[in-house]
């Protein structure tokens, strides 16, 4: 089962759930955790379903690049976080 | 009268509250949190605060009548964009940037202004929003483009207090657009207006005015003022028409409008030097205010910063109470002064807040 870390700042909105998920793409994945919380949705992605623009996932050590269809292969042993991308001074 | 105002500001919504002593600094809300704009509603109580978190969105959040407590709500959101749209804007709100409540007969219909430049209208209180799509697919709206931010947006949204269904929106930029069925069809309406930062062949053009500010004065609801990059107009027809004010003191650059409620020859201006050096004019603050439609200004200055005051104010940092006596303003610098003798002498509430983009009373 691939493991979904999300950022601790978000829990400064919402309820964060630590996700345990047998997708084996990044989008089912994320889709698993919006299932136990739908407000974290629209935290992560944007109304286009895109990864928001400061926001930035690692799978497995590797930043994801690809912000649209977000189907990079998960594998089931993965460890996958969601970060918010460092911005400003 | 009201005795409570709000500060919508880069890092957090701050109450402001009338005391025997002035007006204080009141409890905190979202600290440390962009809030972009916040509605008190007149008609139940409930008040509304737009945050633009800068890694996760545009969100929405209220608060009762009675409540201490903040409920998140649905943010108004874009639909899908078509694959095959020739739209070059990303349909994805990038701001609240506007939030109006629906006429006295409408319990529950909110109006929100956004970036890109799409209008929404919720009938629950914002539990669900919905995109107007008759303004959103209007053909002019290739012409707009950003004003202040990178794409265009709607800063101002009018009801008209006679009739609900009748609304005037103002876009930055992309002229002035009225409604008189609720929505469901728009025409433009910035005749009168002109750009002079367009080819002088499209000074006239509506569709790429840029009316900073647009205020109705409710008490006088044919009369509206609008800020505009080039200067300041009044319509006395509901917006069929705007007028060029012209004689104005000090300066006719600026963000901020904000018109008398009752008498419609009144308004108050926070003027800027001009559009390349947007400072106080002299670096020393100063609010017009005319109280003959625009025949005449005075210049007020008393208990405002005269020396080394570089403050600028937004489009939506000056407002008035429904006394209209009670002005408030706030700057991009942290500055907060209030009035309640209509601008002739003015309070420091602070100094050192976080930069401010709106104010409001309820």
């Amino acid at each position: 089962m691939a493991r979904l870390i999300f950022t601790q700042q978000l829990a400064r909105f919402t309820s964060v759930p630590q996700v345990d998920t047998g997708a084996d793409r990044l989008r089912a994945g994320l889709d698993s955790a919006f299932a136990i919380n739908p407000l974290l949705r629209g935290y992560v992605l944007d109304e286009q379903g895109h990864l928001r623009d400061n926001v930035v996932v690692f799978i497995d050590g590797r930043r994801s690049t690809d912000r649209v269809k977000l189907d990079d292969p998960l594998q089931p042993d993965s460890t996958v976080y969601i970060l918010q991308a460092l911005s400003g001074g | 009268m009201h005795d409570r105002a709000y500060l919508s500001t880069r890092k957090g919504l701050f109450e402001l509250q009338r005391t025997a002593a002035g007006w204080e600094p009141g409890p905190l809300h979202f600290l440390g949190e962009p809030v972009s704009v916040t509605l008190a509603d007149p008609r139940d109580g409930a008040l509304y605060a737009a945050l633009n978190l800068g890694h996760f969105g545009v969100k929405l959040h209220r608060k009762d009548a009675g409540s201490d407590t903040w409920t998140e709500i649905a943010a108004p959101a874009y639909p899908v964009k078509p694959e095959d749209s020739r739209d070059s804007v990303e349909w994805k709100n990038k701001l609240i940037w506007a939030l109006e409540a629906g006429g006295a007969d409408e319990p529950g219909v909110l109006w929100a202004g956004t970036l890109p430049g799409g209008l929404f209208k919720s009938r629950d209180r914002g539990q669900s929003w919905e995109l107007v799509r008759s303004l959103w697919d209007v053909p002019q709206r290739a012409e707009w483009f950003g004003g202040g931010y990178d794409t265009p947006g709607i800063h101002s949204i009018c009801v008209d207090p006679r009739n609900s269904r009748h609304l005037l929106v103002g876009v930055s930029c992309g002229g002035v657009w009225r409604t008189e069925n609720g929505g469901e069809s728009w025409t433009i309406s910035a005749t009168g207006m002109r750009a002079d930062y367009m080819p002088p062949e499209l000074n006239e053009n509506e569709a790429v005015q840029d009316p900073h500010r647009i205020v109705r004065s409710n008490g006088n609801p044919d009369t509206l003022w609008c800020q505009h990059h080039n200067g300041i107009w009044r319509s006395s027809d509901n917006g069929h028409r705007w007028d060029e004010i012209t004689g104005v003191p000090l300066s006719n650059f600026g963000f901020a409008v904000a018109a008398h409620p009752h008498d419609g020859g009144t308004a108050w201006f926070a003027p800027a030097e001009a559009d390349q050096r947007r400072i106080p004019v002299g670096a020393a603050m100063a609010v017009t205010r005319t109280s003959d439609g625009g025949k005449s200004f005075s210049a007020l200055r008393d208990g405002l910063p005269q020396q080394h005051c570089y403050d600028l104010v937004y489009r939506h940092g000056l407002a008035v109470s429904d006394d209209g006596r009670t002005v408030l303003m706030a700057s991009t610098t942290g500055s907060v002064w209030i009035s309640d003798n209509a601008g002739d002498s003015w309070q420091t509430v602070s100094n050192t807040m976080p930069p401010v983009y709106a104010v409001c009373f309820g």
